[in-house]
């Protein structure tokens, strides 16, 4: 039963992968680009987590704690370059 | 205890795949930029929160040994996202809307993506000094 949900969970986050990856290419503003980037990344962090149960290892944890505050710094960077024209004032 | 314990994970694998595709789905479908901010800030946030707790609850009952450390990632997420949120709003305001359109903000300051806050950083600003002098320091 854990089987087909797993797969049901990674078509699910798969296919918002690529609606984010159609978002990013056509985007009708900039913002919507960094958030496409944005949901990029955290879509990763679910999928890696789903990776972990398919393989019963905790090896990845490390992994999604990098995409998460990687994600979330480069994503404020972005932004506030956008606001400010500069990340660090 | 396994049947249950395959019944919990099972079940939030399939409800927070929903949301993800919702939240994700969303960011194509909707209409505006404000509104499409909406669907992956939260939905796609709640999303892989489940997913983490699914894999929490895998670990609790299948695994060798409880691990507490996807509570933590689903924390920081949960924390990060509406600021993430926020900086983007912020963004959108800035390049698309029209500063004399929006209503007063009431106080002598400006919106903060707007006018004289905007051109100096926060960090310097100091409420004694008034607005003459503090272009005359500019």
């Amino acid at each position: 039963m854990i089987q087909y949900a797993l797969y049901f969970a990674f078509g699910a986050f798969g296919m918002g992968q690529l609606f984010c990856l159609y978002r990013v290419v056509f985007a009708p503003g900039v913002g919507d680009r960094i958030l496409a980037l944005d949901t990029l990344a955290i879509n990763m962090i679910a999928l890696i987590a789903l990776f972990g149960i398919l393989h019963n290892t905790t090896m990845y944890f490390e992994i999604m704690m990098l995409f998460a505050m990687v994600g979330f710094v480069s994503t404020v960077a972005y932004a506030k370059f956008l606001l400010r024209g500069d990340v660090i004032e | 205890m396994e049947l249950l314990g395959e019944i919990i994970v099972a079940a939030m694998l399939v409800i927070s795949g929903i949301f993800g595709f919702v939240g994700s789905y969303g960011l194509v479908k909707l209409p505006d930029q404000m509104t499409r901010l909406h669907a992956p800030t939260k939905a796609a946030t709640l999303g892989v929160g489940g997913v983490l707790l699914a894999s929490l609850a895998w670990f609790f009952f299948f695994g060798d040994h409880p691990s507490w450390h996807e509570l933590m990632i689903t924390l920081f997420l949960f924390l990060t996202a509406p600021i993430t949120g926020l900086m983007i709003a912020k963004t959108n305001m800035h390049l698309t809307w029209n500063p004399e359109e929006l209503p007063d903000p009431g106080e002598d300051r400006n919106w903060a993506t707007f006018g004289d806050s905007a051109d100096s950083s926060l960090m310097d600003a100091d409420p004694e000094i008034g607005q003459d002098e503090r272009e005359h320091r500019e």
